[in-house]
Order: structure tokens, then sequence, then C-alpha cells
């Protein structure tokens, strides 16, 4: 079975969770017999293509306007504006981009009057939307080169849904959309609508739709509309992580609460602060981290500063690469109180590195884990009670760095890529 | 001629509270009082109530053949005190027919048996004494909470002068052998043991109102053909006696089933029995060695729902830590909390054998283990806080050379501020007093005063 699979990123050149996700799956897919050919905005020569073949979309010779091709572009409407939409970067990571950005401003290169290559940055920048429009048309070109080569479509994430759309318009094979966020997680009730109808289009052009939770199922049945025997849960897995050897030595007794990821709305952090301050009230070694950056940070250091905690919070900024793993490691509990996440891979990393956690029941991954303690996001008290029960339980603790590596490990990639396997199956023969 | 004894258990345990870690210090009041009171209520009112009247409509009507035995829990029988004593006064008239017989058992439906020689006595004497004071019968068989049974077990039974137990016909010590005959214990011939038929039990508790079951409807006569199959001379069927009114609800017909069984199974040559009759009549077949603790919980029938993990072992082993201290202090409010601490059900809710929350969702007010371990756990440090300190009070006062008796008067006193909101105040209701003033006495003292 050979697959032409769109995505927006790919590791190593990754700004969020998809293109590691991505990566874990087309590597397990290649376990189970399936060619992937990866379609990314821009390649950088330096992806790990053992399990892959790449395809970088800048090299590709598109022709909009192609009369012959009017029909496809009457199933996609392009939105060509300059948005500050922004999903998943850190404002650091945003200025950094939006200057490399300038630094390429033209973004076609012109070869031939009628031909023109994209260049795309790849990234999450302010002309996003241009981007992904002029992704799908891309997509229509690498849709016919390789005509004959692939049997199914695979897309991943709203950016890359045209794209998809427009493959399988040119192709006649089925398209699986893989849904791993949607935007009412992403933006709580502030829904960008042009996303929205994105992602709608999307998975109603589908085949079939496959969800990384039950939580994001129910969202795309009830808030898209989406028919509930479209849609398929294939829940994310975890690599090994290859780290361990690097464990960091702990310089002070304290307790130490870890929150990793960006301090924004979605991820619920005023939650770890109230549940803090009711944990310090009564056990008073205990140190609170903060790891990331975003929107609600300043409102976060004021909180804490407010509650009088600033001797007890640590705001490290935002980490990356070994200085995560590093991280976890010297948690003693690693808290993700989130208020919406589709799915949510740090609590299966921080697992790994030997962190009991404590996950909202909001939360994806509280589906496939059973060595987590599981709250409401909103319920203070019990979060409060879960940190306290993990420091100051050593048999619970225990317990869960123990059987909770276990779990971890039993996720696999190749369970996931089997049951992606069988779903594109199902396209397959229901499009024939 | 089948001779068939008739066991039913009741035991409810008392639900905790909510109580997290910032209650701790300031308030010792544990329990979900609410859920304690209504779940008794309840159960008496679709269950105990009809069910009694029943067995005691057929024991008139058989003319003393027909014969049950009950198990009924210390904390059972003070829950009835407080919230139902309509369910006592019933059992009291049961009781005086001659045709019901009580066993014996750990007071609080305990673990004690696995944990501590010391405490498993103590709660066993408490236990008859308090059978011998509300229904006049001095128990002789012995069942272990959840049927747990070693020889380790059967040798502190036998010290204490029992020598019948009924525990579960296991098939991993039974092996061809069938539950239907009277056996010893290996280790201690003495021990003479009595096997449940498991799959009979399950008849009535789990497939009875299973309407998808090949069996469905389940009519006496069939379920009496059933008892008269079994291998052996005798069939002991034991079960919780919410299997009528809880388990299948009345529509299910299970109180038609419990009306027209004595009368046909005596017309069928059945035979119902005591279990101290059985023993009497019929000689052990052959020694059983069960050197591994069995029990009737799950498909292996081992222990592991309630020790099976390292959280259940940590919460046992930090309660019983301060056993001795608890005895020492003897307070009327320190003993009841020490007692519903170590009833069984708290440990199995932190059972991780299988995530499956919803099948027991009606008994298991946890989302998970892990809940209920920090739960447990928050009361319990809370509890030996209370504990050490009284206890350190009381070494102090010793130290003092004060006069034993002074101490405790002492102790108490001082220590009123502390306990004055207090760990359910329900005092011991002592052997001698009656019912009726123990009832409206304990709620009142709850709230109002410690114990005087």
């Amino acid at each position: 079975m050979r697959v032409l699979m769109f995505g927006w990123e790919f590791p190593p050149h990754i700004a969020g969770g998809l293109g590691t996700a991505c990566y874990g799956l087309t590597r397990g897919l290649s376990r189970a017999d399936v060619e992937v050919i990866f379609v990314v905005p821009k390649a950088y020569g330096d992806e790990d293509q053992r399990f892959v073949r790449v395809v970088n979309a800048s090299d590709v010779e598109a022709v909009y306007n192609n009369p012959q091709d009017a029909d496809v572009w009457k199933k996609v409407t392009f939105i060509e504006i300059n948005s500050n939409l922004v999903p998943y970067s850190s404002p650091e990571e945003f200025f950094e981009m939006s200057e490399s950005m300038q630094k390429m401003c033209s973004n076609t290169e012109i070869t031939d009057v009628w031909r023109q290559r994209y260049k795309f940055s790849g990234t999450y920048g302010s002309s996003l939307m241009t981007e992904v429009s002029k992704y799908a048309v891309v997509a229509l070109q690498v849709a016919k080169d390789l005509e004959g080569q692939f049997d199914v479509i695979h897309a991943h994430d709203w950016l890359t849904y045209y794209a998809g759309i427009v493959a399988r318009e040119v192709s006649g094979k089925p398209l699986v959309v893989h849904m791993h966020a949607t935007e009412h997680d992403r933006s709580g009730d502030n829904v960008n609508s042009e996303v929205f109808q994105m992602e709608q289009d999307g998975m109603a052009a589908a085949d079939k739709v496959i969800a990384v939770s039950h939580l994001t199922e129910n969202t795309i049945i009830t808030k898209y509309g989406i028919a509930p025997e479209k849609v398929e849960v294939v829940h994310n897995a975890v690599r090994l992580s290859s780290q361990d050897s690097d464990v960091p030595t702990r310089t002070i007794d304290d307790k130490i609460i870890t929150f990793l990821g960006r301090i924004t709305f979605q991820k619920g952090p005023e939650y770890f602060v109230e549940a803090a301050a009711k944990v310090l009230e009564k056990v008073p070694n205990v140190r609170f981290v903060m790891a990331g950056s975003g929107d609600m940070l300043n409102k976060i250091i004021l909180r804490v500063a407010r509650l009088g905690l600033s001797d007890r919070f640590h705001f490290t900024g935002f980490l990356k690469g070994t200085d995560v793993h590093k991280m976890y490691s010297l948690s003693d509990v690693y808290v993700m109180p989130s208020v919406s996440e589709p799915f949510g891979i740090a609590p299966l990393e921080a697992m790994q590195a030997n962190a009991p956690v404590i996950i909202s029941k909001q939360s994806g991954v509280a589906e496939v884990l059973n060595y987590a303690i599981k709250v409401d996001y909103w319920d203070v008290d019990a979060l409060a009670d879960a940190m306290y029960g993990l420091i100051t339980y050593p048999a619970l603790s225990n317990m869960f760095i123990e059987r909770g590596q276990e779990e971890v490990t039993a996720l696999k990639w190749n369970d996931a890529a089997l049951k992606v396997k069988k779903i594109y199956q199902d396209a397959i023969d229901n499009n024939k | 001629m089948k001779s068939v004894c008739l066991y039913f258990q009741i035991h409810h345990p008392l639900k905790l509270k909510k109580y997290r870690f910032f209650n701790m210090g300031n308030d010792s009041f544990y329990l979900d009082e609410y859920q304690n009171k209504s779940t008794t209520i309840k159960a008496a009112s679709s269950c105990y109530i009809p069910a009694n009247n029943i067995l005691l409509d057929k024991i008139q009507q058989s003319n003393g053949k027909f014969k049950v035995s009950f198990a009924i829990s210390g904390m059972a029988i003070e829950l009835f005190k407080t919230y139902a004593p309509e369910v006592l006064i019933s059992f009291k008239e049961l009781a005086a027919t001659g045709c019901v017989d009580f066993l014996v058992e750990p007071y609080s439906h305990s673990l004690s048996s696995l944990v501590s020689k010391e405490e498993f006595a103590s709660q066993v004497k408490r236990h008859a004494k308090l059978i011998e004071t509300e229904f006049g019968i001095t128990p002789t068989t012995f069942v272990n909470t959840e049927l747990i049974y070693s020889s380790g077990i059967g040798e502190m039974v036998a010290e204490l002068g029992y020598s019948t137990v009924v525990t579960e016909g296991a098939k991993h010590i039974l092996g061809w052998k069938s539950p239907g005959f009277v056996y010893a214990d290996s280790a201690y011939p003495k021990v003479k043991l009595l096997l449940r038929n498991s799959s009979l039990c399950d008849d009535l508790r789990y497939r009875f109102g299973d309407k998808t079951w090949d069996q469905w409807p389940l009519t006496t006569s069939k379920y009496i053909d059933w008892i008269n199959n079994t291998d052996g001379d005798i069939v002991n069927l034991f079960m919780d006696y919410e299997v009528f009114g809880c388990n299948n609800n009345t529509e299910s017909g299970i109180f038609d089933f419990l009306e027209y069984l004595p009368s046909d199974a005596i017309e069928q040559g059945i035979e119902f029995a005591f279990a101290k009759d059985v023993i009497n009549k019929f000689q052990p077949v052959a020694a059983l060695g069960i050197s591994h603790p069995i029990s009737w919980a799950d498909e292996e029938r081992d222990i592991t729902s309630w020790f099976g993990n390292e959280i259940q072992r940590e919460a046992i082993e930090q309660l019983y830590s301060v056993r001795e201290k608890v005895e020492a202090i003897n307070d009327d409010n320190l003993n009841y909390v020490w007692d519903f601490m170590q009833s069984s059900n708290h440990f199995y809710y932190m059972s991780t054998k299988w995530f499956v929350a919803e099948n027991n969702a009606n008994i298991n007010p946890y989302d998970s283990p892990y809940e209920a371990f920090m739960n447990y756990m928050n009361v319990c440090s809370d509890f030996k806080r209370q504990v050490e300190s009284r206890y350190s009070e009381l070494t102090a006062a010793t130290e003092k050379k004060v006069a034993p008796k002074k101490i405790k008067t002492t102790a108490t006193k001082t220590t009123t501020t502390a306990t004055k909101t207090a760990t359910k105040a329900a005092p011991k209701t002592t052997a001698t007093t009656k019912t009726a003033t123990a009832v409206t006495a304990k709620p009142k003292a709850k709230k109002v005063k410690t114990v005087s």
C-alpha cells in the first residue's frame, strides 16, 4: 500500500507536536509495509528519509489558473490574507520567524511566464493563510506528477486539508484527514472562522477522519457536524527516548512540581498556580516550576506575586530539546491541567523520564493512561490533593514510576500505524 | 438427601467523605454520613425488611425445618442501631425462632487475619460478644472477611475456640474434588471446612435477572434440581443478603423465588441445616492444604483484590502501625475510627487489577484507585496524628506516675478541644444498653458533645 501524505512539518524542523507525531506514524507505517511519500512545504534536506520519501513542495513547479483544472479549484476557496495566526509558536519563535520571513520576502521565483515555483517558509508565520493556499496549488501538481504511485491520500491538520482535497480531486484516490487538534481546542470559544471552515471542509470532503482521541472525536461530531461513522480514533504513541543516561543531579532537597507547556488559556496554567498555593499552605518544602511562555505568562507571574509565593515559583521560559527532558527528570510531579487537549504527548514524555503525572480529564491522553492521576482541570482542590499525595506518599509515586514506565513503553507507533493502515484499506475499499 | 446451608452476609462499608490534605488538623470527622445513612436505609427498605419478613413467615410455616444463617458484621449492626433500628428488631425476631444461626467474623469486616494476630483475636471476640448480646446466640461457626482462609488463619481461629469455618470452594485448592463435603485443614485437622458452592451462588447473584442467560427464568424447581445434582452431601450457599432486592430488584421475581424455595426444597427432600449440624452429621472426607490465603473474590480466588499492589500494602501498613497506641489510649472516638478504617472495602477501592470502575460504579465511590488511596491516606495521616498526640499525652501522664485510672480522665479532658468537633463520636453502646436508647443517643452525641 502506498500513501501520499501531506504534512506541515517533519523532524528535525518542528515547532509543535505535529511533526513528531507524523514522524512516529510514518515510521510505524513503513514497518507495516506502507510506503509513504511525505510532502512538506519546505524540506531542508536533512530529514530522516529512511522510512519515508520527503517531497519538498518548494521544488515543485506548479501552475495556477490552468483552465484544465478549473473544476478542481471550485472545490476550494482560497483565502489570501495576512493573518496573524500563530498556532503553535512562542513569542520568541514568532519574532525569529517574522524576521526570517522578511528576508525571503519574495514568495515566488519566476522560471517561466506560466510556471512558478513557490517558496514556502514551512512555519507558522504571518502569511500562513497564503502559504496554505499555495501549498494546495503545489499539491495539485504533486498529485499529477506522482500519478499511479499512491493508493490513498493522508492530510495532517487543517493546514494541509486543501492540499488533500485538491489531490483527491485530481487523482480520484480516497482522502483521509487526521485531526491532531481542533480549532475549538486551540482557541476555546474565540474560534477563528477561517480555520474552522477549512477543518470542516477537509473533513466533509474526506473519506475517513482520524481523531487522536475520543475527546476529539466528540468535538468533531458535535461541533463540526461530521457523520460519526466517518470518524475513527487512533491514539498517539510515543517513541522510546534515547536520553535516559542524561539525568541531571538534584541540588536541592525540596520537591519539584512542574508545569511544562505553553502558558496559554488552553493549558490551564492558572489552575496550577491556585493548586500550588493550597499545597504551600501545608507543605513548605516544595518548589513549583513553570516552563514555557505564552500570552498568559505576565498574568501568571502577577498572580504568583500577589499570592506571595514568588520565592517558591520558578519561571524558566521556553525550554527546548534536551532541556525538556532534563526538566522532566528533575520533577517529582508533572502536571498538565489543560482545559482542552486533543491528545497531549508531554505526559508520556514525562513518564518516560520517571516523573509521576497528573493530567486533566479534559485531555485525550487520559484515555490511554492508567498510571496517572486524572482530575477535572477546574477542580483545584482535587489537583492540590493529587500534588500533595504524590509528594507525600512514596508508595504512590514509586508505583507510578515503575508501572508508568511499562505503560508508556507499551504505547507503540507500530500499533497506531496498524490501525491507520486498516483505515486506509477501508477508505480504498469504499472508494471502489 | 442433601443438606443445604444457607448463609447470608451483611456488611455495610462506612464510606469516607472527600477528605483533602488541607482538612488535616482541623477536621476529624471523616465519614460521608449522608451516604452511609442513605445506603443503610435504602438496603433496609428494599432488602432486609422484606426478605426478613419472608424468612420469618417461611420459618413459622416450616415447623423448624427451614433454617438460615447470617454473618452480620459489627459495623453493620452499629449502623442498624443508628439508622435502621427496625432491621435489628426484625433480626431479633428471627433469632428468637431458633431456626436462625449467626456466624462469628472480624468485627469491622477487616483484613486483620492477614496483618495482626492480636487485632484479629480482639475483633473476633468483640463480634462474638456483640452477637450474644444482640441475639442471645453464641456463635460457633467462623467466617472470615471475604471468606479469606489459609491454614495460618485456621490456627488462629482454633486458638479462639472455633473449629468450623466457612470458606470458598476455590478450584485451585479443590482440584477435582467437590465442595459438597466436609473437609479438614491438613495442617490443623481439628478445623473443619465448609466450602461455598460458588456456581450456585452466582446463579442467584449475577444471573438470576439476566434475560440473556439461557437458563432464564430460574425457577425454584430448576434450582432445586441443580442442588440435588451436585456431588456430595452438602451444599453451602453463602452470598450477600443484598441478592434480594438490591442486586436483583423486586421486579426480577427474586422475592417470589425466596418465597417458594423453602417449601419446594423441603418437598423435594432437601434438608436445611446449620453449619454445626452438618459438622456433627458428616465426617471430613479429606484434608486440604491451604498455605496461601484464598477468598471468594475474582477468578483467582486470592487476596490480590485487597493486597495486590504497593499502595494497598502501604495503606494497610500505615494504619496498623498505630494499633498498639490506639489500644493503649482506648478512647471511644479513636476506636471507632480505628474500626471503620480497617474495613476491607477501602483497600478494594485501591485495586489496580482491572481499571474498570464502571463495573463497580455502584459500590466504588472513587474514580480511580489513586484517588481512593490518597483520600484514605489523608484520613489515615490525620488519624495517626491524633493518635500520636493523644499517646504522647498519655505517656507523659504515666511518667508523672499518676494512678492509671486517673490518667484516662485527665487525658480526655485536656484534649477535648482537639476532639470536640470530633471523630464520629458514636460512643460504643455498652453491652447492656438497650437498642432503643442507643439509637437516639448516638446521632446527638455526634454533633454536640464528646463522650462524657
